[in-house]
């Protein structure tokens, strides 16, 4: 094991963590403004993917398709929201949870029907393909690192509207008192369907960024939800930042279990042992960490309510 | 309470007599769909103790099918075929699991509940996909199934029907006892109001985390059987959607009632049934009934056969 391993692991950790950020931050302002638990947004994370591949076969052009796939991806999310889960915000959680959980079987079926079963495969343009040199000679993969780039604007962007632009402003006033808000003048309507546009819009570009890595094949946003529920419990809901960290943290705990547990536990215990012990432990590595952060915060490391 | 009997005496009436007809019909098919529907009733039952009596959201109700039925697996791989073993394997594993997953979840509630409880199925279901002895992604097949000498024998589907049916009826009564008894009213007490409930020295705690280890043993008694019904055993049992369908029967039946978690199984799997036999994407067309059976369909079925218990 040498270090260029160790740090191209954690450039890997780092690259699954903000794509882990882009889901949470879309859960998380959902649920903190409307109050709204949207299981279906790994349903988006996964129409992002097929509307990107879709379009850059038709079109022809990487950047066209990523373009049409966030349009489409934000398109369907707003029709999500104005058709499906307006009603849903006055009733309880479980009933939310239900209704989405309905939305899930209907769109995996729906994109089963329109592209097939059979993982999708996506191609890369030339200028992200090959490696960029690091140091001592160790490389990284282009693409790989744009994920993380894009990744991180995107977080920037985000603080930066929410902390420093009108519609942060009125985001921010409707997570703490909607109905003072909604006095005010504010259409809360609007307001919501926006933020839940922009919230699938990110799930969208999480989905079209991870097509060339993952395979893109329906059930594929399942996945990474059920993960990206562990980082807003480790981060704390309706925290953007607990969700930056929450998935930075799941990002690179996850990626550097999968790559040294079974070696270093080669060290202390037989290796037939660590064969099969790695990879279980390894896949319940995240797990076992919420559980710890739960018990000494029960509310998530950032939690602001 | 005589009152309800009847309608009771009716439905247990007619699925005592569902086999012989079925078969005189030259139709034995659906006395295995219908035994996995009560064999998933018990499970439906289960989930209703926590999820309707008890206020508990519990969205990973599917580790217990789980491991119930690999309690049965790994039992019958190294050899033990003894139902008896089998049963309680299943029952005492569930309990210990149901404990530690929920001493560590019921300190959180509502929305973390549900996320945790969810994410603890799925990090058991992905052991489930990493124990390559017993199978990993594929599952393992149940070479022999349980083994109760003398008393029954499971080989014989329309014997298993009959012992599914009064394993089914015997946890409807246990449960109707558990929620009318002291400790009964001291978790719809906790569910109903939380603050209340702690002011008279109740403290809710303990309460809710027996019912959520009852619960979850309950449960695996179903998931010993299901591993005998389909004598096949694969980490699917504890997938997510396994979870979210569990909560659908109790939904859809109407929570907090002694029928509706059996009445929401029927609909659900029969409806899933129909829909199957009609179009392959059979999905495209439940997930949205689902979603207007959450907005337009509140007490389920149970509001129209009963009035509610509480």
């Amino acid at each position: 094991m040498t270090w260029a391993l160790v740090f191209e692991q954690l450039l890997n950790g780092l690259q699954y963590g903000v794509m882990l950020f882009l889901m949470a931050a879309g859960l998380t302002l959902v649920f903190g403004i409307m109050n709204l638990v949207n299981l279906a947004h790994g349903s988006l994370y996964m129409v992002g993917a097929y509307l990107a591949a879709a379009a850059t076969q038709w079109s022809g052009s990487y950047l066209l398709g990523v373009a049409l796939g966030l349009a489409g991806t934000l398109v369907v999310g707003m029709a999500v929201e104005v058709i499906a889960l307006r009603t849903l915000y006055e009733r309880d959680h479980l009933d939310q949870v239900l209704a989405t959980f309905g939305l899930i079987l209907f769109f995996n079926e729906l994109i089963a029907i329109v592209w097939g079963r059979a993982p999708l495969y996506s191609s890369l343009p030339p200028w992200l393909q090959g490696h960029v040199k690091l140091f001592a000679g160790s490389t990284y993969p282009v693409y790989r690192a744009a994920v993380i780039v894009v990744g991180l604007l995107v977080a920037a962007l985000l603080w930066y509207v929410v902390t420093r632009t009108r519609l942060g402003m009125l985001v921010r006033a409707g997570a703490s008192n909607r109905t003072m808000v909604g006095a005010l003048g504010v259409n809360i309507q609007l307001l919501y369907t926006i933020v839940f546009g922009f919230g699938a819009a990110l799930a969208g570009l999480a989905g079209l960024m991870a097509g060339p890595i993952y395979a893109v094949q329906p059930g594929m946003g399942e996945l990474i939800l059920i993960q990206v529920f562990v980082v807003i419990v480790i981060g704390g809901i309706g925290s953007i930042r607990g969700a930056l960290a929450g998935a930075i943290i799941v990002g690179v705990v996850d990626t550097l279990g999968r790559a040294f547990l079974k070696p270093l536990l080669g060290t202390v215990i037989p290796p037939t042992a660590a064969e099969a012990a790695g990879p279980a432990l390894a896949s319940m590595l995240i797990y076992l960490l919420m559980a710890v952060v739960l018990a000494v915060k029960p509310a998530g490391l950032f939690a602001n309510r | 309470m005589r009152s309800r009997l009847i309608p009771w005496g009716v439905a247990a009436l007619l699925l005592v007599a569902l086999p012989p007809f079925v078969i005189a019909l030259g139709a034995p098919y659906y006395v295995d769909l219908v035994r996995r529907i009560l064999i998933l009733a018990i499970a439906a039952i289960s989930l209703n103790l926590i999820l309707g009596y008890g206020g508990l959201v519990s969205f990973g109700h599917a580790a217990y099918l789980g491991i119930g039925a690999y309690a049965v697996g790994i039992l019958g791989f190294y050899g033990i075929t003894n139902g008896w073993v089998h049963l309680l394997v299943a029952i005492g594993a569930c309990a210990l699991v149901a404990a530690a997953i929920g001493a560590v979840s019921m300190r959180t509630s509502g929305i973390y509940f549900i996320m945790i409880t969810l994410a603890f199925t799925q990090m058991l279901y992905y052991l489930g996909i990493s124990l390559e002895v017993y199978g990993g992604d594929d599952g393992m097949r149940l070479k022999s199934k349980s083994q109760f000498a003398g008393l029954v024998d499971l080989r014989d589907p329309v014997a298993f029907y009959y012992v599914a049916l009064g394993v089914m009826l015997l946890f409807v009564f246990l449960t109707y006892r558990i929620v009318n008894s002291r400790f009964g009213m001291a978790l719809r007490a906790a569910k109903s109001n939380d603050a209340r409930s702690r002011a008279i020295g109740l403290s809710p705690y303990p309460y809710r985390l027996a019912a959520f280890i009852i619960a979850g043993a309950m449960c695996g008694v179903a998931g010993a059987l299901y591993a005998n019904h389909t004598s096949y055993i694969t980490p699917g049992l504890m997938a997510w959607h396994q979870s979210g369908e569990m909560m659908f029967m109790v939904i859809l039946g109407g929570m907090a009632s002694t029928a509706g978690p059996v009445l929401g199984t029927f609909a659900l799997l029969l409806i899933e049934e129909a829909l199957k036999g009609w179009t392959e994407h059979w999905q495209v067309i439940l997930g949205p009934l689902l979603v207007l059976a959450v907005v337009f369909f509140r007490r389920g079925l149970a509001g129209i056969f009963f009035k509610p218990d509480a």
